[in-house]
Formats: C-alpha cells, sequence, structure tokens
C-alpha cells in the first residue's frame, strides 16, 4: 500500500501525489506520514531536485486524519500520543525549514501545495507547512480545520501556524467553530495563497521561480509579532480576555477541547514556535486522552458515518427513491418535499385541498428564496427544485411512486383512508412509509394490504433542519422495506436509525421523561432558572421547560391524555399534568401562544419566566444542590434510553447515542446516553439512580441490563468492542 | 508581645487619574518620595530611623516597577540604610503594607517602618501589568473569571440592591466628603504636593463633584451592561457559576463605584521605645489584621468574612467597633458590608469614601487607616475598623484602637 508516491520532473519540480488506494477521500494514516517523510528526505537530499509541490491524485485532497488511527493511538497512553504527535510536527517542520540554513534562512528548497478539492484538518495543516498554497477554482471545495465539531481540535500545528498567520482574533472562526471555506473565501481570508485554474501548474510555476525570501515563515523571520498582539500586548489582552469569556460562556464548560486549545493558544503566543508545537501536542494529548473526545469522535464521526453509510441496512439491491409521493402538505409534509427535492427525486405532495397543497409546495420556495438572499441558492436553482415538485388533490399523480411518506392528521382513521386510495394507484413493490409520531406501526399497518412494506419514517421537526430521522419496523414490515427507507434517508443527506415499534418509539419516548421530571420539580418548588441553568451545563441545548414551550404544552397535553388512557391505573405522572393541565387551562400552550412557562413579547421572543409559576408553585426556601437536578434531568432520559435497549426498541447502542445527539440534542459532549453511562461507569449510574429512585420514586430503578453491567464490570462499549472481536 | 503603635498618618491630595489631572506631571517616585519627606520631617527620622518602607503598589511596572519601595527611599531625604519592600494585594496593598509593618514591629523584627503605598493611575494605567487570571484559559475557566464589575454587579443581584439603593449611597459619599473638606477634617494628613522649587502643584482633594444628585446619577448608564450581555458575555460565565440567578442587574456605573486618581499615603509605625526615642506620642494601637482568601468570581465580597475572622481573632464582636471605613470599590460591596452586620450606615465611612474621593489602588488601604484614625480622634471614639474588599477574591482588614 503506497499512500504517497513522488515524481521527480526534468525541470527539477518533484511532484508528491497523495493518492490513498481504495478509499474516495484521503487520509492520513501514520503509515502514510512515514512515507511521506521518507519522500521528503529524498527530495531535500537529491540535488536534481529544486523543489517539490504535494498534491492529490483525487478529486479533493484530503478529507483530514483518519479518526480510527486517532482513536486507535490512545490505547498506547499519552506518551503514545504525544510522541506520535511530535514525530508529525518534526515532519511538518521539516517541510517548513525546507533544508534552508538555520542561521541565514537561505539555500531552502521551496515546498507548495496544490489542492484540487476540498482540503480538511491534517488536508490543511500540511499545506499551512508548506511554503505557498494553491487551490483550485472549485467553489464546492471546502477548506478548514473542523476538528472542534468532533471535540478536538487541530493538533499537526494548525492551530499554532493558524493564530500566528492570522492573529488569535482572525483565527477563532476556524479553530473555534470549525468554520470551513471555499477556496475563494479562504483566499481572502489568507487561509491559503493562490486559487487558479490549475493549481498544480501554477505551484509548479511558483516553486521553479521562488526565492529564499519566499521560503521564510513570518513566524522564522526577525522581528516577528503575532498579529492583534500577544497576551500581555495592550491590544491582544482585551482579545484573549474576551476569548476566554466567549468560549466559557458558550461552551458552558463542557467541552475540554474548546478549552485545551484556547490554553494551547495563549501559552503558545508567548514563547518561540517550536515550543508553541510542543506545547500544542501536550494540549492535544491532554484532549485525546480525555473520554469526552473519545466519546464524541466514536459518535459524531465515526458511528454516525457508519450508520450513514448503512451499516444496520439488511442486503438488499439498491433502493434510491425515484419518485416519492407525500400525503399531506402541512408543515412535516412541506418539509419532507423540500429535502426531497432538493436530492433530486420528484415529488408529488397531495393534500385534500389545492390550496392545502399549493400552501405545502410554497414552502420550498420560501426556504430557497431565503437561501437566495443568503446567496447559497440561485433563482435557476430555485426553479429546478421546485420543478421536481408537483402539488395536487389527485391520487392519480401517485402512479408509479417507488415510495409513499404519508404525513397526515394523526388519526388512524384518516390514515387508513388514505393508506388505501394511495395503494390503488401506486405499483405492487412500492414501499409506504408514515411518519407518525405517536401511533403504532403495526396498527396503521393494519390498513396496508402489503405490510411486509410498510413502515415507519418518522422525521423531526424542522424538516430541513434536523438531521435525524428515525425509521421504526413495525410487526411485519420486511427487509426491502428498512433497505427502501434507509438508501431514501441516505439520499436526503440525513442519518438513520431504525428501531422497532413501541410507544413513542425511541427519541420521543427520551425526551418526554426529561421534560416531564423538569415539570415535577416547577412543581416541587425547584427554581425554574435553576432547572434550566442545570440543564444547560450538562449540554443540554434547552432546559426542559423552554423545551415544553417550544414543542407546545397542548401537545403534552394531548400526551398525556392518550398515555394516561392507555394505561390506566398505572399511569405515572400525575405530579407533571397538575402543572401542564393548570398552565393549559389559562391558555399559556408555549411560545406559539406567546404564553407558557416563561412569558414572551409580541415577536415570541422569550422573556423571562411567567411570574405566576412563583405564585402557583413558589420556590422553597432550601433548594437542591445543582448536581441532583442534574442527575434527575440526565438519568430520565438515560434510563429510558437503555430501557429501550433491554426492551429490544433500540437493537443498536450506536443507534442509540447518535440518535440522541442528533434526534433531541443529548449532551453531545457525552457521546450520548450510553456513552455518558459508561464514563459513570455502571456501579456508579446503578448506585445513583438507586439514590434518585429512593428519593422521587420508581422511575428511576436501574433496568436489569444496567444492573447486570454493573455485577459483571462491563460497560456498553466494552461488551460491544469484545463482541466484534 | 509588643505593641505596635500608629504615630502619624499621612497622605497627599488625590488627583484626578488623567492627562488633565493635577498630580499627572509627577512621577510615582517623586509623588512617593516627597510623602516620605513628609513623614520624616513631621518626625523627625534621621539616619536608620526605621526598619524598613514597605510600599504598595497595584501596577509594579514601568516607573511603578523595579521596586518602586526602593527607589523612592532613594529619591527621598530617608537614610540609604533604610532598604524598600514593594507589596502587592490588588486593592489593599497600602492595607497590607501598615499590617506587615504592625505585625513585625509586633514580632520584634525592628523598631519601626514607614507603611503606604501609592498608585498613579493615570500614569500607569490599572491592568498595564497584565493578569493571568484574566486571560490564561487554565485559570479563567477554573475561577469563572469575570471582571469586578460584573462582580459589583453580582453582588447587587444576590443580594438584592437596586441601581437606586447604589445610587443614594454614592450621592451620600459626596456629600460626606464635600463636608469634611469644608470642615478641614483632613488637615492632619493631608500634605500638599509641591514642585522642587516648592510651588504647591496640588492640596485638595479634586476628584470630588459636591452636590451631586440622585438626578446627575440617574442619566448615568450601567458601565459593565454592555460586556456582561453582549461582548464577551460575561453575565453568561457568571451564571455557570451562580445557576440559581436569572440574569445579572447591572447598577453600577462610573458615578456610583470608585474614581480613578493619583494618590500616596503613609502610616508611620513602631512599638513604644520607638516612641519614647523620638519623643512622639502614640496615636493609636494596630489591635489586629486579617486577610482571607474568597470566592473569585462574586470576588468582593471579602470585607464580610474578613471582618467576622478579624472580630473572631481578637475577640471583638461588631458592636465594639465605634467606626468603619469600608473601601467604597462599588457601591454594592458596602451596601453589603452594612447588610451582613447590620450597622448603622452613620457609622460607615462617616467622611465619604472612594467613589468621591477616589480610589488610588496601592495607596488605598493606607489612606483609609489614617482616615479612620483621624475621625476617631474628631469623635473621641476609641475602636475603628478599616476593610476592603480585593480582586481575584480577597479581603483584608485592620482593627485600631486609641490609646
Amino acid at each position: 500500500m503506497t499512500d504517497f508516491t513522488m515524481d521527480k520532473g526534468a525541470d527539477g519540480v518533484a511532484i508528491i501525489t497523495w493518492n490513498v488506494p481504495g478509499k474516495s477521500m484521503n487520509v492520513l494514516s501514520l503509515d502514510g506520514a512515514a512515507e511521506l517523510n521518507a519522500l521528503i528526505d529524498d527530495a531535500l537530499a537529491d540535488t536534481a531536485v529544486k523543489g517539490v509541490v504535494i498534491t492529490s491524485g483525487k478529486a479533493d485532497f484530503a478529507a483530514g486524519m483518519d479518526l480510527n488511527v486517532i482513536a486507535a493511538m490512545k490505547d498506547g497512553g499519552a506518551q503514545a500520543v504525544f510522541d506520535g504527535v511530535m514525530t508529525l510536527h518534526r515532519l511538518l517542520r521539516k517541510i517548513e525549514l525546507a533544508g534552508m540554513d538555520p542561521k541565514t534562512k537561505k539555500g531552502g528548497k521551496p515546498i507548495a501545495a496544490a489542492l484540487p478539492g476540498t482540503a480538511l484538518g491534517i488536508g490543511l495543516e500540511l499545506p499551512l507547512a508548506t511554503h505557498r498554497i494553491f487551490a483550485a477554482e472549485n467553489p464546492k471545495a471546502k477548506i478548514g480545520l473542523p476538528e472542534i465539531m468532533v471535540g478536538i481540535f487541530p493538533g499537526a500545528g494548525g492551530t499554532t501556524r493558524l493564530v500566528r498567520k492570522l492573529g488569535a482574533m482572525g483565527a477563532a472562526p476556524f479553530l473555534l467553530e470549525g468554520k470551513l471555506s471555499d477556496p475563494a473565501k479562504a483566499r481572502s481570508a489568507g487561509l491559503i495563497d493562490e486559487v487558479a485554474a490549475d493549481p498544480l501548474a501554477a505551484a509548479r510555476d511558483w516553486v521553479l521561480k521562488a526565492s529564499d525570501a519566499d521560503l521564510v515563515k513570518p513566524w522564522d523571520a526577525k522581528g516577528y509579532k503575532m498579529p492583534g498582539g500577544e497576551p500581555y500586548h495592550p491590544a491582544g489582552f482585551m482579545t484573549f480576555v474576551g476569548a476566554s469569556a466567549m468560549v466559557h460562556g458558550k461552551t458552558l464548560g463542557v467541552y475540554p477541547a474548546a478549552k485545551a486549545l484556547l490554553s494551547a493558544v495563549y501559552e503558545g503566543a508567548m514563547v518561540p514556535f517550536d515550543t508553541a508545537l510542543k506545547i500544542e501536542a501536550r494540549w492535544f494529548t491532554n484532549v485525546l486522552m480525555n473520554p469526552s473526545s473519545t466519546a464524541m469522535i466514536r459518535s459524531l464521526f465515526i458511528n454516525k458515518e457508519a450508520l450513514e453509510k448503512g451499516a444496520n441496512r439488511p442486503e438488499a439491491p439498491d433502493q434510491s427513491v425515484k419518485k416519492l409521493g407525500i400525503l399531506g402538505a402541512g408543515m412535516m409534509g412541506a418539509g419532507i418535499a423540500y429535502v426531497s427535492a432538493m436530492a433530486g427525486i420528484e415529488v408529488v405532495l397531495i393534500d385534500a385541498a389545492q390550496d392545502a397543497a399549493d400552501r405545502g409546495k410554497a414552502h420550498s420556495a420560501d426556504l430557497l428564496d431565503k437561501a437566495i438572499s443568503r446567496r447559497k441558492a440561485t433563482e435557476a436553482k430555485k426553479a429546478q427544485v421546485l420543478a421536481r415538485i408537483t402539488a395536487t388533490t389527485d391520487y392519480a399523480a401517485l402512479a408509479g411512486c417507488d415510495l409513499i411518506v404519508e404525513a397526515v392528521f394523526e388519526d388512524p382513521k384518516v390514515k387508513a383512508e388514505v393508506t388505501a386510495r394511495a395503494e390503488a394507484v401506486i405499483p405492487a413493490d412500492a414501499i409506504f412509509a408514515t411518519n407518525t409520531s405517536t401511533l403504532p406501526i403495526s396498527d396503521l399497518a393494519n390498513a396496508s394490504a402489503r405490510p411486509e412494506q410498510f413502515i415507519g419514517i418518522h422525521f423531526f421537526s424542522p424538516v430541513d433542519k434536523m438531521l435525524l430521522v428515525e425509521i421504526i419496523k413495525g410487526k411485519e414490515t420486511g427487509p426491502r422495506a428498512v433497505a427502501k427507507a434507509l438508501d431514501f434517508v441516505r439520499q436526503i443527506r440525513k442519518t438513520p436509525i431504525v428501531v422497532n415499534d413501541a410507544r413513542f418509539f425511541y427519541a420521543n419516548r427520551c425526551i418526554i421523561p426529561y421534560i416531564n421530571e423538569g415539570i415535577r420539580m416547577v412543581a416541587e418548588g425547584v427554581s425554574p432558572v435553576l432547572i434550566e441553568n442545570a440543564a444547560k451545563m450538562m449540554g443540554m441545548p434547552l432546559g426542559p421547560l423552554q423545551l415544553v414551550d417550544e414543542t407546545s404544552i397542548d401537545l403534552g397535553v394531548k400526551i398525556a391524555k392518550a398515555t394516561r388512557a392507555a394505561m390506566g391505573d398505572a399511569y405515572p405522572d400525575d405530579a407533571v399534568d397538575a402543572v401542564i393541565f393548570k398552565l393549559a387551562e389559562q391558555g399559556r400552550l408555549g411560545r406559539k401562544a406567546k404564553a407558557g412557562f416563561y412569558d414572551y413579547d409580541e415577536g415570541a421572543k422569550r422573556q423571562g419566566f411567567w411570574s405566576g409559576l412563583a405564585a402557583e408553585w413558589p420556590e422553597t426556601p432550601e433548594q437542591p444542590e445543582l448536581t441532583e437536578i442534574q442527575h434527575r434531568l440526565m438519568f430520565a432520559q438515560a434510563l429510558e434510553a437503555v430501557r429501550a435497549l433491554q426492551d429490544g426498541v433500540l437493537e443498536d447502542i450506536r443507534e442509540g447515542d447518535v440518535g440522541a445527539i442528533l434526534g433531541w440534542g443529548f449532551a453531545p459532549w457525552s457521546g450520548g446516553p450510553f456513552g455518558w453511562l459508561d464514563m459513570l461507569g455502571a456501579p456508579r449510574a446503578v448506585e445513583i439512580a438507586e439514590n434518585l429512585t429512593g428519593k422521587f420514586g420508581p422511575r428511576f430503578t436501574p433496568p436489569q441490563l444496567l444492573k447486570d453491567m454493573a455485577a459483571k464490570g462491563e460497560s456498553f462499549y466494552g461488551k460491544t468492542a469484545r463482541k466484534a472481536a | 508581645m509588643t505593641d505596635a503603635y500608629i504615630y502619624d498618618a499621612a497622605r497627599t491630595p488625590r488627583g484626578k487619574g488623567r492627562a488633565d489631572g493635577s498630580l499627572h506631571e509627577v512621577t510615582s517616585v517623586a509623588l512617593s518620595a516627597r510623602l516620605l519627606d513628609a513623614v520624616r520631617e513631621r518626625n523627625g527620622l534621621e539616619g536608620p530611623a526605621v526598619e524598613d518602607v514597605i510600599w504598595g503598589n497595584v501596577t509594579q511596572v514601568k516607573e511603578q516597577g523595579g521596586c518602586l519601595a526602593r527607589s523612592a527611599v532613594l529619591e527621598s531625604g530617608l537614610d540609604e540604610s533604610i532598604p524598600g519592600l514593594s507589596v502587592n494585594r490588588f486593592c489593599a496593598s497600602g492595607m497590607e503594607a501598615v499590617n506587615l509593618a504592625a505585625n513585625q514591629v509586633k514580632a520584634g523584627a525592628g523598631q519601626a517602618y514607614i507603611a503606604g503605598g501609592v498608585e498613579m493611575m493615570g500614569r500607569v494605567p490599572m491592568g498595564s501589568d497584565g493578569a493571568a487570571i484574566a486571560v490564561d484559559p487554565s485559570l479563567t475557566f477554573k475561577t469563572y473569571f469575570v471582571p469586578q464589575g460584573i462582580s459589583a454587579d453580582i453582588i447587587a443581584t444576590e443580594y438584592g440592591f437596586s441601581r437606586d439603593d447604589a445610587d443614594r449611597l454614592a450621592v451620600e459619599s459626596q456629600r460626606r466628603a464635600a463636608q469634611a473638606w469644608q470642615e478641614n477634617r483632613f488637615a492632619r494628613s493631608i500634605v500638599p504636593v509641591k514642585d522642587q522649587n516648592g510651588l504647591v502643584i496640588l492640596d485638595r482633594d479634586e476628584y470630588l463633584r459636591p452636590g451631586t444628585t440622585m438626578e446627575d446619577l440617574a442619566k448615568l448608564r450601567p458601565a459593565f451592561k454592555e460586556m456582561g450581555e453582549t461582548m464577551p458575555g460575561f453575565d453568561k460565565v457568571a451564571m455557570l457559576k451562580y445557576p440559581h440567578l436569572d440574569q445579572i442587574d447591572h447598577i453600577h456605573h462610573a458615578g456610583n463605584s470608585s474614581g480613578i486618581v493619583d494618590g500616596a499615603a503613609a502610616v508611620l509605625i513602631g512599638n513604644a521605645e520607638f516612641g519614647k526615642a523620638h519623643g512622639l506620642k502614640p496615636r493609636a494601637r494596630i489591635r489586629a489584621t486579617a486577610k482571607i482568601g474568597t470566592d473569585p468570581t462574586i470576588m468582593l465580597t471579602g470585607p464580610v468574612p474578613v471582618t467576622e475572622k478579624i472580630l473572631r481573632e481578637s475577640g471583638l464582636s461588631i458592636g465594639d467597633i465605634d467606626l468603619f471605613e469600608v473601601n467604597e470599590a462599588f457601591a454594592s460591596v458596602v451596601l453589603r458590608f452594612m447588610q451582613a452586620f447590620q450597622v448603622d450606615p452613620g457609622l460607615v465611612n462617616v467622611n465619604g469614601g472612594a467613589i468621591a474621593l477616589g480610589h488610588p489602588l496601592g495607596a488605598t488601604g493606607a489612606i483609609i487607616i489614617g482616615t479612620l484614625l483621624d475621625e476617631l480622634e474628631r469623635q473621641d471614639k476609641t475602636m475603628g475598623l478599616a476593610t476592603l474588599c480585593i480582586a481575584s477574591g480577597m479581603g483584608a482588614a485592620t482593627i485600631i484602637e486609641r490609646v
């Protein structure tokens, strides 16, 4: 296996081409780095070589470091990680100094990078170590350092080089937010140097003309000053004061990578470049050894990608959707039509009335207009997408659809009726999916003549923004239906999880107890401010009370009534109902009513808590410990996730974790509920759950599965790993 | 143990700490040296009369760097055998200098000291010495760092002080300071600042605004709202530390926070033998000293626990204290002190405080000890307590007792 090859041209320019066999995108492995190192040594030693261009044999330059390799590096412990990172630093530093005399800075060989397309992570860190970066005129290419998104930070000199190049303020969006740019924007931001029609030729020309001075990086030249000032420069001081506060406030202190990145920047800014690289390596090692980064890489990168690539797809030929029928042009139907048409799928959008169907289609036009105003789309693109959507009342238009998604009222009768009408028209091998969020799939399948082709595809609202799609198998759902749903989700570029049919499926099943726990605490007299902040400080995007205001309190009431009807005397949530029924009675139905747990202004902007809360449920003088509140809120979700696994609703913990983060924002830093329980350790988790049970009731009873794991000293991922091995 | 007595307390007038302030032309070294000269002359200190000069100073860079205390001694008429020690405990540096001196006298390490401090805030800006706690992420995250103004606003929010409460205190500080000057109550301690020709540069505090009303203050915009709520958003950091707070009430502004000024103060401290040898009469005994570390985020609540500590250690109760000086760094600091101990506002900062007169960081701790002593003498009372809140979450206190 050869990842890098070198071709020494007659003109004295050696072209190093990165082309990892068997992969559509280059990723850097440790072996690859060693190969590159040998080639650089060769080029620097060979007197016939005047300079080097590093490029890619693929359409893109590189997607970054092989995160599986990073995950494996940790097995060697901190020393192995640190040594590995320092080896990479030495290679990149060798490229940067290019054999020049350390005193005179003369006699080095120019090394340029030519990027045909996307360059991410190490795919940009490597070019940053060269003397000049050329990118192709390819507006689809993405250039940047997205490491922070998976809980690490650029650790191959990208942090240190970018800060020295752009200053702390200038580098912040790229390092702290992982902002990606197209080549033109990357050039104006100073990430790269030139955009060219033929970057390889341009790089070669530059290499042949480059002078000694062209090779000396600003930070290697005498008198270098960091743009914007180092931390104790008067201007720099203000930048660093602000950076700390902003990052702390934004990350709520739960993302170790952001803090470590800032530390690497701050400490590195006050020392020479090579010392700064060493500091960067120490913090990178520190973050990599943090369980949070393991969990985030695992869920947000490795497993998310595995699920998107069909990790749980049954064997079946390609089931890509060509013509999609959507029944019901309400908010969900309209959203599904938009994402499908955007993915190039022909869509028939049906509603009972033509104006309703038209309104559903207009939703796509609105979203595209917004995109156009932000220069993310063009009029031509809008016309193209809208042309794919046929809005009609005529079921005959469904002829030839290979997939139907039903998104009508949550009423079994209405659903049964449209199912029959659609099945009368569509091909016999078409798959029929329902977007229900509350009704059992197996019951709805009774209305279908072909229950093995009947499945649940549960979208989250707003459809265009939410990344998760929950696929639900009914009792009789067959493998081809699952494959169809997965292929459809892949087409619309969302992340699927596949679960079995049970009340509220997976995501809603876990989020309802979270909301309810928050509401119970209000009834108990816990400060609502404390409840919301406790949740946010655990990394939940919304506190439970804000969340219920967003999803609406009458929906809560509806669910409560239905659940009570289904469960009878066993119904456990009277304490919750006491609060939401009272709010609903007073018309406080949530944000849409501009009144809920919170007050809202005329524009539905959230203000403080409703003063009536304190009057109705006065805060107790002694407030509980923050940790107890957090345990209640987190265990309400995590224990439900374990129950879903134990009950077989969930078949794969990877889906449980990825689904939790993408579906309802479960503390991403933790990698998901199973990752979080692994961090706590099963024995500790059982102990906390039992304490909570004693204090607050049987809803916190640890599931047998968790107790067994505690007894056997197992962990969720440890167990899986052993099974796989 | 030996007693430590105050024999003299002197200070310069406080000039506005700006380019157009009257003391802006004077160097930190010169201002310190002229005050040391005044103490030397007023008390006839010839030769190695004191053990050391302990000089509080916060921003120890540029002209205030390089051990300003020693530079000041050398610039003054004091004997070169007297060394010099610069100390920094932020806003309590001047008090810490006095307390260090007193405790060394008590322990028998030297007979006498000159202790005090200086800050030329217009010449060496506050913060220009840097501070890791504000920028080093390892510290900022651990301590939930927010600037002092935010901390002062957190105190107001946590303990329920309104903008009006704070403004009323500020108006009263102005009224008392103006009255004190009118009645010449600072006469004993004020040493006019003169140039090399003996010409007076400044002989009065110049920061105060007599006649300030609630209406005047109502016009001022909150000083820390923007940095708290928007850029860079310190309130969010504060709420991570205090998750029960819904929002921070930004009540402080330039008119109810301490003023930025230039100034210096010195206290002559010695044992009984020193007094006898120099024919000096002790004015008060340093009864007790204390310092403490507190929560660094709310930062400025130190006066309460350090007062509890000093009372406990000295066997006194709050009722034994006749008069208080609580540095008016921000209005909420004083409001919180009075709330915690339920003391009569008429006994606290009788002649106004730093809101009206200004807060030359390194000097203030020594200034308020002198002001307290002058007022105890004027009212013929016995026991006084001075205390300050301190950056990074500390507190310091001194109890003096007239003899």
